[in-house]
């Protein structure tokens, strides 16, 4: 049986998540370590990814389109982007005229006081919140929480994120990380103390566990006057908001209470109702890999007799708009958040969410933290370069975002503006590499030089360094190069090359 | 094997093969030649300039793109052992030379990207050649790298060209289509991840019983042999040139 | 005024843009609404709905329906069943004869009236095929998005002429209801969740059994 610690804090409505601020991970490199080194972390992970990305593979073979659909995915998002303006006035205009409220919020601070102030009207000490990445953003569950409003996560894995006094580390499986046993611990622990107590003979089998957190819960769908929720899509010519789900918790958030609050992205808008084609295949396939999740819903502001009454929506910035303005980096804002990056990810699937140090993890998060959040911490200097520039991710994308292409872009950002700063180690060694790489007798100078390691050394391979050489020599061996370089094989006349003698394979062999 | 060809080719050493591996550079050689091809080495050339890219200097990068277009401006046919270097400068030196505001430079760029080859493309779509007359009587097993795969979308041309050398028993590599964790300055900045991800390559390439892992990318070999060799587990790594240059010994 | 700020700031990152319309700015290569060649969609949709583990049975026609109300409501073990204001009266004519406990959802009933009832019988507006997705336009026999979603069992009745292909044929159909402002919903299965080790689990918060009765 697994033993977690939770702490337990008193006066506090909801369970406190870690201590800490997300910008103050270290950096990537270093924030890995604790992660790396936990074989239960990794073996949840490589299980959870390993099953998503098989199904993933397998629904998308089913669709012949599959390529003209992301190209319309890519197309309909960048058109969006490049004239949001007109979109956003729209979608306002269309929520208005059906009853909803509509409020803009500038920044994290905006949208949280917004969204405070909202629900104190109403004169309620609790909301019920569906999923929600943006609200996760702007920590609009601790602004609630510091205002004396308890914030119910009702997210199956949310859930288990927030009663474990945990943090997300995957935007559509929050709670990857953790297996069967560590749920059941939680629940155990937890749920008598926010609520009704899971059974006393709760086991670890996934269907009880569903089945205590859908007791848990529905007390608290009964009883809500204000949900909250983000958007998967704003729909700019009819004003209709979609959210896409799995558990029917967003269904009870967006129709049980009185009052609907929507924090939504101002990214999220796409054009039109017809738009919505793409994306209800795009998103299932590429994040469940189903080939629909369970259900959908969409709404436009106030249906009379059916739902909320009174519904608010607010349209967040919170740096997009800085990430609008840069034309490469905007490619990133394409993001329908389906997390299929982070599942065929080889470093995410090794470290998972946490290491990231941020709301958005993995190869996404790589290239967007950096841009929203900007790049004055340690660690969002180093996300750039926390990936292999291997590709997987940009290839199951359904928006197309070039996110290897990105990387390097926000590499050269980070690079540039520390440039701008101080002369440090890694700029000299790039410079003279530079340098030495612009002339070819330069670098056969060098090739030269380094050719005599071998003998000097006397030997054809280094083991274990001492710093900064063990980055390379921790696990692996660095042959050293040979005494002749190709080009000075190829300035001595190139004869008796090994493969033209007529020798046998192993002849061939260095 | 084919008929000759009276084509002159401009080899791309890169430098890693140039500096580390240059029986590489030496296959391709020998094995252009015996295809009837000229090459010539213009040693102007330097390297395609992605460690400094990828690593977030693109000034420091543009010496390799200058040097690039200098050494192989002139040439009709320009061919390199790896698909990575060769992604590269299809990708990435046109972004760069954009960055440069030098508007000849761009064109140059331009020019010179559309005939560069990798080795596997230039065999099989140029030379429109599968069986080179290789011999190599051992069991080996593929890694396709990530670049030689996404960036300069090789596919499924080193399989073909494999399949045809003689002797050869090609294994199945498992989870093949991941990354060795080499990346460039990614293996230095994120030792720990790179070296697990290399470990995993290496327990893959053990386990699928071949003698020898090839690639046809000197630098993911590097990565993925360091493991290897320091796991003393004896199989051996070779590029993928190297095989299909090796003929049947004559007697 | 964090509008106008917002949208001046938007603006200004947008100076690159010169195509003020932007459909002629970025064409997008797609044929809305075309449908997908499906040999045999009803046989379609009935597999995926089943692939969601949600039963289905075959009714002949529309006279069958009522019969067959009743059956799945009683192997189920349903006691009570609530409908919409709007419902074919018929079809609940033998559920009720055979003692199930009938409510109709007007006046509206409670929340937790509602957590009371064993069953809700909706129609539908439309099926996609391609997914096994059934499409409530909460139209008055489907009743409000709350009916469908609280009680534990979801017994929906939809004809043949109601099923189309795929998602684009869906949207279609569903975009005049959209247009008039009705809310919809999207259901493909019970409610469902993967979020424990990526093992599904079917049976949330959302109806856990779903029974769908395909009709013609």
């Amino acid at each position: 049986m697994t033993t977690i610690a939770l702490p337990h804090p008193t006066r506090r409505l909801t369970p406190a998540p870690p201590a800490g601020d997300l910008l103050d991970t270290p950096k990537f490199p270093k924030s890995v370590k604790r992660y790396l080194g936990n074989s239960q972390l990794r073996a949840n992970l490589r299980h959870a990814t390993g099953t998503i990305r098989a199904k993933r593979v397998r629904v998308v073979s089913e669709l012949p389109n599959w390529e003209q659909l992301r190209q319309a995915g890519e197309a309909i998002k960048n058109r969006t982007a490049r004239h949001l303006d007109s979109y956003l006035e729209q979608l306002e205009a269309n929520l208005v005229a059906n009853g909803a409220q509509v409020h803009w919020a500038s920044n994290a601070r905006e949208a949280n006081r917004i969204v405070v102030e909202l629900v104190k009207a109403k004169g309620v000490s609790e909301v019920v919140k569906v999923k929600s990445m943006v609200t996760q953003e702007i920590e609009l569950n601790e602004a609630l929480e510091a205002a004396g409003i308890a914030a119910w996560e009702t997210d199956l894995a949310e859930l288990i994120v927030q009663l474990g006094h945990d943090r997300p580390s995957h935007i559509l499986v929050p709670a990857i990380h953790r297996n069967r046993s560590e749920v059941r611990e939680i629940f155990l622990q937890e749920m008598k103390l926010y609520g009704r107590a899971a059974p006393k003979d709760l086991t670890d089998n996934p269907p009880d566990l569903a089945g205590a957190a859908r007791a848990h819960l529905r007390e608290k769908f009964m009883r809500a006057k204000v949900g909250i929720s983000g958007a998967n899509f704003a729909v700019a010519d009819n004003g209709t908001l979609v959210v896409v789900e799995s558990e029917g918790n967003g269904r009870m958030c967006l129709t049980l209470p009185e009052t609907l609050i929507s924090v939504v992205g101002i990214e999220k808008t796409v054009p039109t109702l017809e738009d919505l084609e793409v994306f209800l295949q795009l998103l299932p396939r590429s994040s469940t890999g189903e080939r629909m999740n369970p259900y959908t819903s969409m709404w436009t502001g106030v249906t009379p007799g059916d739902g909320p009454q009174e519904v608010h929506v607010v349209l967040v910035d919170n740096g997009r708009t800085k990430v609008l303005a840069d034309p490469i980096g905007r490619q990133a804002l394409r993001c329908i958040r389906c997390s299929a990056c982070m599942n065929i990810c080889p470093v995410y699937e090794r470290v998972g969410g946490h290491a990231y140090g941020s709301v958005y993890p993995g190869p996404i998060g790589a290239i967007l933290t950096p841009q929203l959040r900007g790049t004055a911490s340690a660690i969002d200097q180093s996300l750039p370069f926390a990936s292999s520039l291997c590709g997987a991710c940009a290839d199951v994308c359904p928006v197309r975002i070039p996110i290897p292409e990105l990387l390097v872009h926000m590499r050269h950002r980070v690079v540039d503006e520390r440039k701008r700063k101080h002369i440090g180690l890694e700029r000299a060694i790039m410079k003279v590499g530079g340098w030495i790489m612009s002339r070819g007798s330069r670098f056969g100078a060098v090739e030269e030089l380094a050719g005599r390691a071998r003998g000097i050394l006397r030997k054809d391979r280094l083991g274990p360094m001492p710093w900064p050489g063990s980055a390379w020599t921790n696990a692996r061996d660095l042959p050293l190069p040979p005494a002749q370089s190709f080009r000075a094989w190829w300035k001595s006349g190139h004869t008796d090359n090994p493969f033209t003698a007529n020798r046998s394979g192993e002849g061939a062999q260095p | 094997m084919s008929t000759s060809s009276d084509k002159t080719v401009a080899l791309f050493a890169t430098c890693i093969s140039d500096l580390m591996f240059p029986n590489t550079p030496k296959a391709v050689v020998a094995l252009l030649e015996r295809l009837g091809c000229r090459v010539e080495f213009p040693s102007a050339q330097t390297c395609c300039g992605q460690m400094f890219t990828n690593t977030g200097y693109y000034r420091e990068a543009l010496g390799s793109v200058r040097a690039y277009v200098r050494a192989f401006g002139k040439y009709e046919h320009i061919v390199a052992p790896s698909g990575s270097c060769v992604g590269s400068v299809r990708e990435q030196h046109p972004m760069l030379a954009a960055s440069s505001r030098d508007k000849g430079l761009r064109r140059e760029v331009e020019a010179v990207v559309a005939r560069t080859w990798d080795i596997t493309e230039f065999l099989t779509d140029v030379l429109e050649v599968e069986d080179v007359g290789a011999y190599f009587p051992h069991k080996v097993t593929y890694h396709p790298t990530c670049h030689s795969v996404r960036v300069a979308k090789i596919g499924d041309r080193p399989y073909r060209l494999l399949n045809k050398v003689r002797g050869l028993t090609l294994l199945n590599l498992e989870d093949s289509d991941q990354c060795c964790g080499f990346g460039g300055t990614f293996s230095i900045k994120n030792p720990d991840l790179s070296t697990a991800m290399a470990t995993a390559k290496a327990r893959q390439a053990t386990n699928s019983g071949a003698e020898y892992l090839v690639a046809a990318d000197n630098a993911c070999l590097m990565n993925i042999g360091g493991v290897l060799s320091r796991g003393r587990s004896g199989v051996k790594t070779i590029h993928l040139a190297e095989i299909l240059a090796t003929t049947e010994p004559e007697e | 005024m964090s509008k106008s700020e917002i949208l001046a700031r938007i603006r200004n990152s947008l100076v690159d843009v010169t195509q003020d319309d932007p459909v002629l700015d970025v064409p997008v290569d797609w044929s809305y609404g075309q449908a997908t060649a499906v040999a045999e969609p009803v046989q379609l949709f009935i597999d995926r709905v089943i692939d969601y583990k949600a039963t289905v049975v075959r009714a002949a026609d529309w006279a069958e329906v009522p019969g067959l109300v009743a059956e799945v409501l009683a192997q189920a073990g349903a006691t009570s069943l609530v409908a919409p204001a709007g419902i074919e009266p018929a079809w609940l004519a033998q559920a009720e004869a055979a003692g199930i406990e009938l409510e109709r959802d007007d006046p509206p009933l409670s929340h937790q009236r509602l957590n009371d009832i064993s069953a809700v019988i909706t129609a539908a507006a439309v099926g996609m095929a391609e997914t096994g997705t059934i499409a409530l336009d909460h139209r008055a026999d489907q009743g409000r998005r709350e009916l469908s979603l609280v009680p534990d069992m979801h017994v929906c009745v939809i004809g043949t002429d109601q099923i189309v292909t795929d998602v684009p044929q869906a949207m279609a159909r569903l975009a005049p209801s959209l247009r008039q402002h009705q809310p919809v919903t999207w259901i493909s299965g019970p409610s469902a969740t993967s979020d424990i080790e990526l093992s599904r689990v079917e049976g949330v918060h959302g109806p856990r059994t779903l029974h769908v009765i395909v009709v013609g």
